[in-house]
Order: structure tokens, then sequence, then C-alpha cells
């Protein structure tokens, strides 16, 4: 469902990403952990087709993307570290505009269902502006539910979520997988990277260090590879 | 070819200016200074095609997402506003001796008047030093081209829109000047310094054109 | 409804919705009019015939720069929260934004100049009433004519530094063809002469504004993607 072949990102002088290949089948999810300016944004970003690479070929749902990214637009769902919120509407119309962009079903039974189901249904007429960073991540979520993409790009979406919050998302994407959805979460929590992913992924200086299944990773294992790989000090995560 | 094309442009300049000062005659009523008219008139044209390129190159630019169609386009803009410069300042020196003739001005006065052609030159000079202006200000190549070139677009777009606006705008304010800088088209020799001169600054452009791209193109490798 | 006319109307109303709310432009816009009237009145003198020839021109200034600083606000709101990232990640025809965004400028223009010219009307004793459908045309196609290219410009502005000196270094260039022939035709209107005087202005204007749209509707997919 993606497929990255030889991603390179390069900003005026500096490489952002470097050779970077991966592939996320339909129903798998890779997670991808790497220090802060590693390139895990960048490259979520260019999956997402909102930056175009300097080198490199991306294929999304079928879809060459790079030729045509119109149309892999219309298979993906992006949650960056903005919500894509507008904080003069309130919860239900800022996903009701969304929603109703992409062309989905924004009748409102279906986006009260949605702020329910992230439990936002309290604050669904009030304007977003008061809404805490966590809440307005919530909603994101929400917009993310509501447009059912065939892919999907989480960039470290259990930020800011408490307890309850961790075990919706950790529902939602397990229900997505089952749904043969292809996902990609960046995170720093490597406990929830291993709880949710079929293949773990670590970027480090723009380059795919590691690209291995969980099931052949130990927590153990994987924060002392993480350590070797970075160099990074990690503490348990 | 490059050294071909800048001898020949060398060629043509003094062939130009031997047509504008040596060949053509001494215009009866205003005499000498309408010899300005060579530069000025050459000027303007070569602006409007250096405009015209700019259409070209970032209507192709944002088609083919090429950066040789985006360094074309500014480097014909630059090129563009360049000639523009001259036309105004050639024209405002042209204005200045004939519409004023036998009046005492002070050295400020009689530079500028709202005439119609001196008027959308300006405007189109505005236009375009914009256009350099938002190529300065944004860094990310890619979108420095797109932006330049939508704007470009605009410009172009709007010169014929500016041309009848500021024309009929002055008709309304102004009786006709008759005594304006108005090339006299009827006598072969005038009209044959005339083209010899456009063909000369036409050379000019191409030959500054080939090399402005060229400068970019190194500029552009560099930075790779 | 179209999908594309679904999406130019969602954009419209959260727009519209969006400035009901926080009201931020239109009472900056409407006072910021207002105070213009003022120090025209000052700069000009109390000569009242003086300002009353005068009077298109200040008009047409007026909204030109309120237009500045209205239109220039126009992606302000996309620039938070990844919004402009979410505009660009919606499939289809980005040329729907435009013209929703384009509406939206158009609505709150409007609104700003019909409230200024009741103002002249009441401070320089004007007939509006006899006037007022001619009037309303070139009111239509001029703010139509700022309107279109302002709310390009102003995504394309949206994301360099030091926008609000490029927006109007690119702005007011492009409008003079704009001004000039809205103010010509606004003369004739208000002076109580015959529309047909008017008539090549207008048609102008409505060549200009198609002009202006199409290139927008054309170029803006351009603007806003990579």
């Amino acid at each position: 469902m993606i497929a990255a072949t030889q991603i390179r990102k390069r900003f005026g002088l500096h490489p952002a990403l470097d050779a970077v290949s991966l592939a996320v089948e339909p129903g798998q999810c890779l997670a991808l952990l790497g220090p802060n300016g590693a390139g895990k944004t960048t490259l979520l970003r260019v999956l997402a087709t909102l930056l175009r690479p300097t080198a490199g070929a991306l294929r999304l749902a079928g879809v060459d993307a790079l030729r045509d990214p119109e149309a892999a637009r219309a298979r993906i769902g992006l949650v960056g570290h903005g919500s894509q919120v507008y904080e003069d509407l309130t919860a239900l119309e800022n996903l009701r505009f969304w929603t109703a962009m992409r062309g989905a079903d924004a009748s409102r039974p279906r986006l009260l269902a949605a702020l329910a189901q992230v439990e936002l249904d309290a604050v669904a007429d009030e304007r977003t502006r008061t809404l805490s960073a966590g809440m307005k991540r919530r909603l994101g979520l929400a917009r993310l539910a509501l447009a059912e993409p065939e892919i999907l790009l989480l960039d470290e979406p259990y930020t800011g979520l408490d307890q309850r919050g961790r075990k919706w998302l950790a529902e939602f994407l397990s229900g997505r997988k089952a749904a043969g959805r292809a996902l990609v979460v960046a995170t720093h929590s490597f406990a929830d990277a291993l709880a949710i992913a079929d293949r773990v992924g670590i970027l480090a200086g723009g380059r795919l260090v590691l690209d291995r299944p969980s099931a052949e990773l130990t927590a153990d294992g994987l924060f002392r590879l993480y350590g070797e790989l970075t160099g990074a000090e990690v503490e348990a995560a | 070819m490059r050294r071909a094309l800048g001898w020949l442009a060398a060629l043509g300049l003094v062939a130009g200016l031997g047509a504008a000062f040596a060949y053509a005659p001494r215009e009866v009523v205003q005499g000498n200074v309408q010899r300005v008219m060579y530069l000025h008139v050459p000027a303007i044209l070569t602006a409007y095609l250096a405009f015209a390129l700019t259409l070209v190159a970032s209507v192709a630019y944002l088609a083919t997402r090429r950066a040789g169609w985006d360094r074309m386009a500014a480097s014909a803009a630059e090129l563009g506003v360049l000639f523009t410069g001259l036309t105004i300042l050639s024209g405002s020196i042209w204005g200045r001796a004939t519409w004023f003739k036998g009046q005492a001005l002070s050295w400020t006065q009689g530079w500028w008047t709202w005439d119609a052609r001196l008027t959308s030159t300006a405007v189109l000079f505005l236009v375009y030093v914009g256009y350099l202006l938002l190529r300065a200000m944004v860094e990310d190549r890619e979108a420095r081209g797109r932006f330049a070139a939508v704007v470009g677009i605009v410009g172009a777009a709007n010169i014929p829109i500016v041309h009848f606006s500021v024309k009929w705008w002055r008709a309304l304010h102004q009786p006709s000047t008759l005594l304006g800088p108005e090339p006299s088209p009827i006598a072969p020799p005038i009209r044959l310094a005339l083209l010899v001169n456009v063909v000369a600054f036409v050379l000019l452009f191409a030959y500054f054109l080939v090399r402005r791209v060229e400068i970019a193109r190194v500029e552009d490798e560099a930075l790779d | 409804m179209t999908a594309y006319a679904r999406r130019v109307s969602l954009v419209l109303w959260k727009d519209l919705l969006t400035e009901r709310r926080s009201k931020e432009s239109l009472n900056a816009l409407l006072f910021f009019a207002l105070l213009l009237l003022f120090l025209f009145q000052f700069a000009l003198g109390p000569d009242r015939e003086r300002l009353q020839a005068v009077l298109p021109g200040l008009l047409w200034l007026g909204f030109v720069l309120a237009g500045l600083l209205g239109f220039g606000r126009s992606f302000v709101a996309e620039r938070d929260n990844d919004c402009w990232e979410g505009l660009r990640l919606v499939p289809g025809d980005k040329s729907a934004i435009y013209l929703g965004k384009l509406l939206g400028n158009v609505a709150v223009m409007g609104v700003v100049e019909l409230a200024v010219l009741l103002l002249f009307g009441v401070f320089f004793n004007l007939d509006l009433w006899a006037p007022l459908l001619p009037l309303a045309a070139v009111l239509a196609l001029g703010t139509v004519g700022v309107a279109s290219v302002g709310t390009l410009f102003a995504a394309i502005t949206a994301t360099v530094r030091a926008r609000e000196l490029l927006f109007p270094v690119l702005l007011l260039p492009a409008q003079v063809p704009v001004l000039l022939a809205a103010v010509a035709a606004t003369e004739v209107v208000l002076a109580g002469r015959p529309v047909g005087e008017a008539a090549h202005w207008l048609k102008l204007l409505a060549a200009a504004d198609l002009v202006y749209v199409t290139v927008g509707l054309l170029t803006f997919e351009f603007v806003l993607d990579t």
C-alpha cells in the first residue's frame, strides 16, 4: 500500500532524508522511532505528499504519488503536530468542514458519534480555542476517523493523551489495521510502538537505520539497539 | 555560439548608433533631441519582448517544473525591468525637451508628465520590480519559482488592461498634446534607422539573456 | 450541488462564520475606513467643493487601502495548527478554495464599502438614492477586481517573510487599472450623468474581472501546492 523507494529530501544544503526506503502492506502498521531532528516529521510529510522529495519514488495505494498527488491524497489521512483545527470554529464545525471538504458524509449524527468516540462530545459546541492541546489532538484523530482513508499517517499521536486516550487510540489503530488499512505512526514511546506496530523502524540523521518486524524485537532489545544506532542517551520509554 | 551572439550584438549596436546619428535625418520640428526615439522605442519593444518571454517561461515552468524555465523567466524579467527603466528615462528626457520647448524651467521641473505611454510604462516597471522583490524574498527555490510564475502571469495579463485604462484616463484629463514625442513613422530613412536599432536591441537582449541564464544555472548548480 | 460547489460554499461558510465570531477584520476595517474619511477631510481642508470634486477618487482610495488590510488577512487563519496543510491535503480541484475565499472577501469588503458610502453620503451631502443601481454595479465590478488579485496575492505572500511589505508592493501596481476605471465610472454616476458615458469603463472593469478571476482559478493550485 505504501512503497517508498530511495527517498531523498534536501532543504537547501541540508539533507533531511537520505535514501529512505520502506514498505507497508494493507493491515500493517509501521512505527517510526528516532531522536528529534532525525527526520520523522519530514518523512511523514513526504509520505503525505506535502513535500516533494528531491529524489526517489513513492507509490500510495497503487497511485504514483509524485506524478498524481491529488489522486493519492484522496487515499491518505494525516494527523500532524498541528491538528488542522480552526480556533474560531467549534469542535463540531471543524469536523463538519474537514469531513465535508473530503466529500465524506458530514451529517450531524455521524460527527457527534465521532466526537463521542474521542470523548469530546461534551465540548462539541465549544470554540476549539478553549480546548487543551491534547483535546485538539483528539479532535484531529476524530477527523481522521471520519475521513476513513486507506492510509493513515500519524505524527506522535500519543502526545497529550491520558491513559484512557491512549487505550482508545490503540484500539482505534487496531481497528484500522483489521479493516485492512496501512498505518505509519511516528512516536517517541517504545512501548506504544511495540504494542501496535507490525514493523518498527528507527530514523537517525535522515537514514532508516533499522526496519524490522516487531515480533523479532523485545523491549530491552529495542532499547539497546536504539541507543547503539542513534548514539542517543535513552531512558526506558 | 555565445561569442558569436556577443559580436553580433556589438555590431548591431554600432550599426544602430550610426543609423541614429549619421544616417537618419534631423527632425524638422524637434531637432536633434528627437534622436532619443531611436533608444526609446526599441527599448520599450525589447521590454515587451522580455515580458512576453517571462510569461511563456512562467507557464512552461508551472507545466513542467523544470528549473531551466524558472531561470529563463527570472532573467527575462530582470532584463525587462532594465529596458523598461531605459524607456522611462529616455521618455522623460525626450518629453522634457519637447513639451516644454521655449519655457523656462528649473532643474527639477519638466521631467514627468502623466502622458499615457509614460504612465503605462511606469506601471509596468512597478509590476515587474515587484516580481523581482518577490523572488528576492522567497528562499525556497521551488516555492520561489511557483510564486514568481503566478505573479508573472498576472503581470502579463494585466498589460493590455493597464494600457487601455491609462489611455482612457489620460484622454479624460488632458487635451491631446500635439507636440508629444511621437515618432514620425512615414519617412523611410527614419523607419529604417528605427528598424536597425530595434534589431540591435533585440540582439543585445538575446546576448544578455543567454549570459544571465547561464549565471543563474551556475548559481543553482553551486547550491546543489 | 456538485462536489466543487460544495467545497466553495464550505470555505465561504467557514470564513464568514469565523468573521462573524471574531469580528476582527470587519470592525477594524470599518474603523479604518472611518479614520480615513477624517484624514481626507483634514488633509484637504474645509473647502467643500474641492472635496466633492475628488470624492470618487477618495472613495476608491479608501477601498483600496482597506482592501490591503482586509485581503492581506485572507489566509491568516490557515497559518495556525497546520490548517494550510489541511487545505493542501483536501483532494480535488483547489480552485474551489480560491473561489470560496474570493466570495468571502467580496462579501466583507462589500459591507465595508456600503458603510463607507453611507458615511460619505452623510458627510458630503451626496444623493446616493438616484444613482443607486449604477453605483452598485460599479462597486460590485470594482470590488471583484481588487479582491480577485488580492486574494491570489494574499495566498502567495501568506508564507513569505515580510508579508506585510511585499503584499502591498505586489498588489497596488496590479490594481491601477481597476482604480482608474472605478473612479472614472463612479465620477460619472455620482454626478448624475447618464450611465452610457461610463459604459466603456464598466466594460473594461468587467473584462478585467473576468481575466483576473480566470487567472486566479487557473493558478491557485500552484500557489497552494508543491
